[in-house]
């Protein structure tokens, strides 16, 4: 097993975010979180990258308890990677320096090296020709699948994307839904909060279902998607459903 | 039309004709307002009952051209000293701003010391600080103290490094917290996220308040005269009590406005830039 949550509780003044929330997830597993705004997909995904500190329970990555406080969280977040909504590129660095510096700074690899890397990924995934550009020449869809890029030249071994198509256009969506596939057949280890339920089905090992910040139905997809148990479930896919993104 | 476009329609044709006597009124009548307001502004200065002996005490050519020389070597002192204090208020300033974002206990007394630092230079009058710079200090006796015009830029700079702080400061809180997620994310360190994510992006966004204060130093810079040292203000006051005569007080006024202006220039144009980048979403 390579990521084990267990009674992980997250408070932020009066709410209660995560409440006693369990999770495991096995190497190369694709797991998608799914539930409604606030149900607390976001705030399990950095506790576990630990931008933010659980109030209880443990975490528990390749074996090793990292809500430890005497682990040092970069140390950490070195294994893991992250991409987000909003895609968090760094607006004064080209392309290519966003890719290269956590390799250069974090990973001590030379910079002609992390330089060919970033270039083979951007080839990979059709954007070497935006290796010298600014983040504010790129549409949503390239830069998020920069930011992807990002994260995976450091070879994490767990990846978190949290709603990763979220702010994007419609038309755009594909094209970094595509890459996550892929990724995926490479067998990449992978926990996403999406609202892509679609995409879910397709993708994941297993959909795990979050209200009010507990699991409250977890399994693989076409049974959590197709026939849920809980009549919340039921509540939130109709509404889905409903709004025409089933 | 020879570019390719279709010829403008009748309507259109009558738009831009319409436009175009509208834009020539307007510079018809800001000209004579302007005009007019000129004339009102120097009859009024010069029809004033006194205006021959101010003009004799402070528009007085051949003084003016006495003082000119002496005045203009005083002011290659300040722009000396601009440049040596803008470049050591600006690395205070930004050092101060960095160690009042250190969180951790350890850091609990340069916090402390930082915030009061700030709050207490932005507080005292800067003739106050150079006066207790240039005279409470050489006051010690201690071994080694440096002159007054030493000790008179450094009240500059530390006064100016309080101002400079802030903005510094302003500047790493404007920077959003999602872009240090993503820093740490990534692994970097704190000071890694500062030095290569943080920092580059606060400082684009306030070069335009700091080249501001930049210009305020360029003429708090003639304070120091107060301690002594002959820069363009004090050559000046020299030059009006041998001739019992204001025209050199003009003479360094002039020269100062015109050592203001490019980098008032470069300030505009900061600013312009920033704003463009800013609308440009980024």
């Amino acid at each position: 097993m390579l990521l084990s949550v267990n009674g992980v509780r997250k408070v932020f003044g009066s709410a209660v975010v995560l409440d006693d929330l369990s999770l495991q997830v096995d190497e190369h597993q694709v797991v998608a979180l799914i539930g409604a705004s606030g149900s607390g997909k976001s705030t399990l995904l950095r506790c576990v990258n630990l931008l933010e500190q659980v109030d209880d329970g443990v975490i528990i990555l390749d074996g090793r308890e990292i809500t430890d406080p005497r682990v040092d969280p970069d140390e950490v977040r070195r294994r893991i990677g992250m991409v987000f909504q909003s895609y968090n590129l760094f607006p004064h660095m080209t392309v290519l320096d966003n890719i290269t510096l956590a390799p250069t700074r974090v990973h001590k690899r030379s910079i002609a090296d992390a330089r060919e890397s970033a270039s083979d990924w951007l080839s990979r995934v059709g954007l070497a020709d935006k290796a010298d550009s600014y983040p504010d020449r790129l549409s949503g869809g390239q830069q998020q699948r920069v930011a992807i890029v990002r994260a995976l030249v450091n070879n994490p071994r767990l990846l978190l994307l949290d709603e990763v198509t979220s702010a994007l256009d419609p038309e755009l969506v594909g094209e970094v839904l595509t890459m996550i596939r892929e990724l995926k057949a490479e067998g990449m280890t992978m926990v996403l909060a999406t609202h892509e339920m679609g995409f879910a089905r397709q993708v994941a090992d297993r959909v795990v279902f979050l209200d009010g910040g507990r699991v409250l139905e977890s399994g693989p997809p076409a049974q959590v998607l197709g026939s849920p148990v809980q009549p919340r479930t039921r509540q939130f896919l109709a509404r889905i459903i409903e709004a025409g993104r089933l | 039309m020879s570019d390719g476009l279709p010829a403008p329609s009748d309507i259109q044709r009558g738009r831009i004709a319409y436009r175009r006597r509208r834009a020539i009124r307007s510079v018809l009548l800001a000209a004579a307002s302007t005009a007019m307001l000129g004339t009102v502004l120097v009859l009024a200065v010069t029809g004033s009952p006194g205006w021959d002996r101010v003009r004799r005490s402070f528009f007085d050519p051949q003084i003016a051209r006495e003082s000119f020389p002496a005045v203009l070597e005083g002011l290659w002192l300040n722009i000396r000293m601009l440049v040596a204090c803008a470049v050591l208020a600006l690395a205070l300033g930004l050092l101060i701003a960095v160690l009042r974002t250190l969180s951790g206990p350890v850091f609990f007394p340069v916090r402390a010391m930082a915030t009061v630092y700030t709050y207490a230079f932005r507080g005292v009058p800067l003739i106050i600080v150079i006066y207790l710079f240039a005279f409470g200090i050489p006051g010690l006796r201690l071994r080694g103290t440096p002159g007054v015009l030493v000790l008179g830029g450094a009240a500059l700079v530390v006064t100016y490094g309080a101002y400079l702080a802030e903005v510094f400061r302003a500047g790493i809180e404007s920077v959003h917290p999602s872009q240090l997620a993503a820093a740490r994310s990534l692994g970097l360190t704190y000071r890694q996220t500062m030095r290569h994510v943080v920092l580059p992006q606060a400082v684009r966004r306030v070069a335009p308040p700091l080249l501001n204060d930049t210009v305020a130093l360029q003429k708090d810079v003639g304070l120091v005269s107060l301690a002594g040292p002959i820069d363009a203000v004090r050559a000046a006051q020299i030059a009006t009590a041998e001739n019992f005569n204001y025209t050199p007080y003009i003479v360094a006024a002039v020269l100062f406005v015109l050592l203001a202006l490019p980098l008032i220039a470069v300030t505009d144009w900061v600013t312009l830039r920033a704003a463009r980048r800013q609308n440009a979403g980024l």
